[in-house]
């Protein structure tokens, strides 16, 4: 008998339970005997226009906007929704793009860094940036854009933060709160202090 | 990701009765620790039921005093209702002390309670964890370890709960309410939804198969006053180091509990009475019996520390 790679491991795992094999084989072993797709489908409005998509359940958000609907402006950066670069607007919200299937979005509106404004049009957080040089390669501006705008909103909102001193008084406009609010979007290039110039004055001209 | 089926449920019945129904499901609301699981393979379910059609979204005023919260309010919702502000407020302050303000729209309560550890040997499939393969040993206790447990551990896994808000849930004396796939419902005090590892460190709670927590409730205001205090690495989206919650009272008495030193939320009710003779006699009571690992040793002066600390804020506030 010719053992292939593929009885090897699909041995390895019916014995893994009773001999200690190293982890890494019961993991291959796992992938070799996964299923086929499957899929479902999904309609949501991206950016004003309603979208029909028939996705394999496993697509995240953040892959439908990028691959299933060219809207390549949203990043993918850590794909573990510690970078903040996919970040998103859905139903209102900021979230991480990266950490959520497309199928859970069933009648949802999304709005993306290409939804905010246009290069004729900019959105005023858009427009700051560039005044402000609020980056450097700018592969982590879209979704910090996207969350300043959103943060602002959370601002006027009255939604507190780690950095409210009081949790019964409205938050403030200030920098210290824009800081700990926008933690959640990296920026490798340091172009921090840029950033929060820009949203502060967003945030003083709105106010 | 292995490949799943994707299923809704309407109500938290139907979810637990689905679930019964197939292998391998599990539910999925906010999904922020699920599906980076998933990514990993760490969690292969074969079906994932989605809970956020079931209609748990609620924060309600209960009959004695207390709030009821649905299992799916997110997080930014929970610390900035009016109510938890006012009268809980180190259930706020933990919220915000937690993730992301993108992680915590998404993130559940009930999600939040049932969060896995982040332990690095966890989250690596190249390295032995008792945890995610029974059997294969503990790489964490002789390895980085700076983060991890050092009470309530074993020699079978040394990981924490990562939660904020659970220490929170935990100082109030929370219930847990919950519905199994016969329809049938249960109240679980806090203190017993998290198991300790001993020799089973995959078995992190008390929930039964297919088992879904509808909400999580809390008693009447205790009045004092609420400290969060989180101590880590940055100031700033972190996991914490070390977290004391505590409601303390004008006379100096109150209640303490702990996170980022134990597989749960570590409160001591016998420990509190120590709350008047300072913070060392308090910290020995409360880490009596911890087993550190020459990496987290420093955690043992540092809970002493934070809960100085702590306790002089109470001080000068009154």
């Amino acid at each position: 008998m010719t053992i292939t790679r593929r009885t090897f491991l699909i041995v390895g795992a019916v014995t893994a339970a009773s001999v200690a094999l190293p982890p890494f084989i019961c993991a291959q072993a796992s992938a070799a005997n996964a299923a086929r797709p499957i899929k479902a489908k999904v309609t949501m409005q991206v950016n004003g226009e309603q979208r029909a998509l028939d996705l394999d359940t496993r697509t995240t958000l953040l892959d439908a906007l990028r691959e299933n609907l060219q809207l390549t402006g949203t990043k993918k950066g850590c794909d573990h929704g510690q970078c903040g670069a996919c970040t998103v607007i859905a139903d209102g919200r900021r979230i991480n793009a990266c950490l959520t299937l497309a199928v859970m979005h069933e009648g949802a509106t999304i709005i993306t860094i290409e939804g905010l404004g246009t290069p004729q049009n900019l959105h005023p957080m858009q427009a700051a940036f560039i005044k402000h040089d609020g980056y450097q390669c700018g592969y982590c501006t879209p979704g910090q854009i996207c969350s300043a705008v959103a943060v602002l909103g959370e601002i006027r909102d009255g939604i507190p933060s780690h950095a409210s001193p009081s949790l019964t008084e409205p938050p403030q406009l200030i920098a210290s709160e824009i800081q700990e609010r926008m933690s959640g979007n990296i920026c490798r290039c340091g172009a921090y202090s840029n950033i929060i110039e820009a949203i502060s004055e967003v945030a003083e001209a709105s106010a | 990701m292995r490949p799943f089926i994707y299923l809704r449920a309407k109500s938290p019945a139907d979810a637990a009765a689905l679930a019964a129904q197939v292998n391998g499901s599990r539910f999925i609301a906010g999904g922020t620790n699920l599906l980076d699981l998933m990514k990993l393979e760490i969690e292969t379910p074969t079906h994932l039921i989605d809970v956020n059609g079931a209609g748990l979204d609620r924060i309600e005023a209960t009959a004695d005093g207390g709030l009821r919260i649905g299992a799916l309010v997110r997080n930014t919702d929970l610390a900035a209702d009016p109510r938890v502000r006012k009268d809980y407020g180190v259930l706020a302050r933990a919220l915000l002390a937690g993730a992301s303000g993108q992680l915590r729209n998404m993130a559940t309560t009930a999600g939040n309670l049932l969060q896995r550890t982040r332990c690095p040997y966890f989250y690596d499939p190249n390295q032995a964890c008792n945890k995610r393969q029974p059997g294969s040993g503990c790489s964490a206790i002789d390895g980085v370890s700076r983060q991890l447990g050092i009470i309530g551990v074993s020699s079978a896994c040394i990981a924490t709960h990562p939660s904020d808000m659970t220490v929170a849930m935990r100082l109030l004396d929370a219930q847990v309410e919950t519905v199994k796939p016969d329809g049938s419902t249960r109240v679980i005090p806090i203190a017993d939804l998290h198991r300790l590892p001993g020799t089973t460190p995959n078995i992190e709670t008390s929930l039964m198969a297919n088992e879904l927590i509808t909400a999580v409730t809390l008693p009447a205001p205790l009045g004092g006053m609420h400290i969060y205090q989180k101590v880590r690495d940055r100031a700033s989206y972190a996991f914490a180091l070390v977290s004391v919650a505590a409601v303390i009272q004008q006379d100096g008495s109150g209640r303490v509990a702990l996170g980022g030193v134990a597989p749960k939320p570590w409160r001591v009710e016998s420990a509190e009475s120590q709350m008047h003779n300072g913070a060392k006699a308090l910290s020995e009571q409360l880490l009596a019996g911890a087993t550190p690992t020459h990496e987290n040793a420093f955690k043992l002066t540092l809970v002493e520390r934070t809960l100085a600390s702590v306790m002089a804020q109470a001080r000068d506030h009154t």
